[in-house]
């Protein structure tokens, strides 16, 4: 057996404050190895989307009694796709952390001196990297069908729903914890949540023909704020109102999922 | 290394129900002491563990490990001690190098270091052919070995260790041991565990803590507690039932004969008593039997145990309790040393 060797343990133990950015990087980077060493789940990852996109576009268009040009629709629809991933993906955080609290491994990393915000952050931005990835080959299918690419909006865009991703993963990491001695309420909890805030967001079909209790709803749900922005964003506008208030809604849901999750990580070795 | 105030924790599984599970523990660990915690299941142990290794917060009290208290100043705390928890601390989807890299990039080692500390220790544990190998693709005992290898990726100077080998097989157990004492005696780590091994306790700690009700009532080196607090046992079988009075006047004379007992469904009848010194009360015992005529069909010394000791503070066994059901199979027997046939 060779001698172990640290060049200065006490160095180490004594080195500074934490980096909340590098921090949330390892955390990002331990969670995004096992997908990226799966190039099954990638391929599929990429797949999703498309499906999406090619079974539900043509019934949107149909929906808009078939006189709406295409390129339209894939101009409003493809950012409700990218948003709805980055919904699922994030909303999900959760329930990979349910399994890592029966193992151990979540305690684990308790232990150690990660900040505790990266814990939070480095698993909603993991769900980012595959999203990026699914939002390219998105985009490059849908541009021969006429879908415009403004690509300074589609960055931030991107960005945007990188914001809110984090405080729905924080939310669904809270949402972990409170309900981790009895884990099938997960699922139940997070569907009985997730549907309503997709529909009442104009995620799939616009809300304007919908009643108007719906749209007094969607007018409190940040969702709907964040999808508006983007589909801004990805027509290139960069300046209106509109991405200024989807901005606000993913900020005020980043803060409030932050705030929550880490209280409910003090609780979570209990 | 660790120093202790009335440390308490209570919880509140539901409205007006308090479980106190720690009640006012004071301890001190001194820099290089291998220090075992025992009790039955409940006893506190595992809480004691979790508010010194930060994951939860004390009631009252205060904690200081290695020099840091452990609610105002959590995070140096963490960075100083190594943990190895009861569960797998490492993600089942997780490659073994990929995540002892990344524990070494948590720690603060670049990435060049933090590969060659991954390559030590995997060949230091036993775990060098497995390092592309997924987490849940590995063996129980291999998963117990990269727990232990990740609370060593920063060379700590306090290790905390949660019933490291509950669940292995002996030899697997035996091997676990070897590499962590190799590496302390290399690193001159502190050890604080837990187990249900009495075993284990006996033959690794230099110090013992037993603790029970959230308590600790007893605190010393395991042979001071098993000679103060239960001693060595005499124990002599009748060669037949008329003798077995006599046998026993003959075993309450021994110097220190205490706790005498006699047993008639064992053979012709038998009977045991604590002494002092075994060894010697044991030829002592013969020479007196054949001056006497007391023909004793079998006689031996049966030296203490951890759970004697716990018997005898508790009146409870800690095996009894459950709780150690393999480390009674796995527990070396100490029932033969001394036996002669009279």
């Amino acid at each position: 057996m060779s001698t172990l060797t640290i060049a200065n343990p006490a160095a180490l133990a004594d080195s500074g404050g934490r980096n909340l950015v590098r921090d949330t990087g390892i955390v990002m980077m331990r969670e995004l190895r096992p997908v990226l060493r799966n190039p099954f789940s990638l391929l599929f990852g990429m797949i999703q989307p498309l499906v999406f996109l090619g079974l539900f576009g043509p019934l949107l268009a149909g929906s808009l009694g078939g006189s709406a040009d295409l390129g339209g629709v894939w101009q409003w629809f493809v950012p409700s796709i990218l948003g709805m991933t980055a919904l699922f993906g994030t909303s999900t955080t959760g329930a990979n952390l349910l399994f890592e609290f029966q193992t151990g491994a979540h305690e684990r990393m308790l232990v150690t001196p990660l900040a505790r915000p990266a814990l939070l952050v480095g698993r909603a931005l993991k769900e980012m990297v595959p999203l990026a990835g699914q939002a390219v080959v998105v985009v490059a299918v849908m541009l021969p069908f006429g879908f415009e690419l403004h690509l300074r909006g589609a960055l931030v865009g991107m960005a945007l729903l990188a914001v809110f991703g984090v405080g729905l993963g924080a939310l669904s990491y809270a949402l972990a914890v409170a309900v981790r001695k009895a884990d099938w309420m997960f699922w139940m909890v997070q569907q009985t949540f997730l549907f309503p805030l997709m529909i009442l967001s104009g995620m799939l079909l616009p809300l304007e023909s919908g009643p108007g209790w719906m749209q007094a709803l969607a007018r409190a749900n940040p969702l709907a704020y964040v999808l508006d922005a983007e589909r801004a964003l990805f027509a290139g506008d960069l300046t209106s109102s509109t991405v200024g208030w989807g901005f606000a809604a993913a900020a005020a849901t980043a803060a409030v999922g932050l705030t929550v999750g880490i209280r409910m990580m003090q609780r979570s070795a209990d | 290394m660790i120093r202790t105030r009335s440390l308490t924790k209570d919880f509140t599984p539901s409205r007006g129900k308090t479980v106190h599970a720690v009640r006012g523990i004071s301890l001190d660990v001194e820099p290089g002491e291998l220090v075992a915690v025992l009790g039955p299941n409940g006893a506190g142990k595992t809480t004691t563990m979790r508010m010194l290794t930060t994951l939860i917060a004390p009631t009252a009290g205060s904690a200081q490990v290695a020099g840091f208290d452990v609610l105002t100043a959590s995070a140096q705390v963490r960075r100083r001690i190594g943990y190895v928890g009861q569960g797998n601390g490492a993600g089942h989807a997780q490659r073994v190098r990929d995540e002892l890299n990344s524990q070494g990039a948590i720690y603060g080692l670049d990435r060049a270091a933090s590969r060659r500390r991954t390559g030590e220790l995997l060949e230091a544990l036993d775990l060098g052919e497995l390092g592309g190998r997924k987490v849940s693709d590995l063996s129980g005992g291999q998963r117990r070995r990269l727990d232990v290898a990740m609370g060593l990726v920063h060379a700590p100077s306090l290790l905390f260790l949660d019933e490291p080998s509950t669940g292995l097989d002996p030899q697997n157990r035996a091997n676990l041991w070897d590499h962590i004492l190799r590496m302390r005696a290399e690193h001159g780590m502190t050890i604080v565990l837990t187990t249900h091994y009495l075993d284990e306790a006996d033959s690794m700690a230099e110090r013992v803590v037993v603790v029970d009700h959230g308590q600790v009532i007893a605190d010393d080196d395991p042979e001071s507690l098993k000679s103060t607090l239960a001693g060595d046992r005499v124990v002599a079988t009748a060669a037949s039932r008329d003798g077995v009075p006599a046998l026993a006047r003959l075993v309450g004379s021994l110097p220190g004969a205490r706790d005498v007992e006699v047993d008639l469904s064992i053979g012709q009848g038998q009977v045991t008593a604590r002494v002092t010194d075994g060894p010697s009360a044991l030829p002592e015992l013969v020479t007196a039997a054949v001056a006497d005529g007391v023909v004793v069909a079998g006689a031996q010394v049966v030296r203490p145990t951890l759970d004697d000791v716990f018997l005898s503070l508790t009146g409870r066994s800690l095996r009894e309790e459950g709780t150690t059901a393999r480390a009674q199979q796995d527990t070396t027997d100490n029932d033969t040393k001394g036996q002669v046939a009279a």
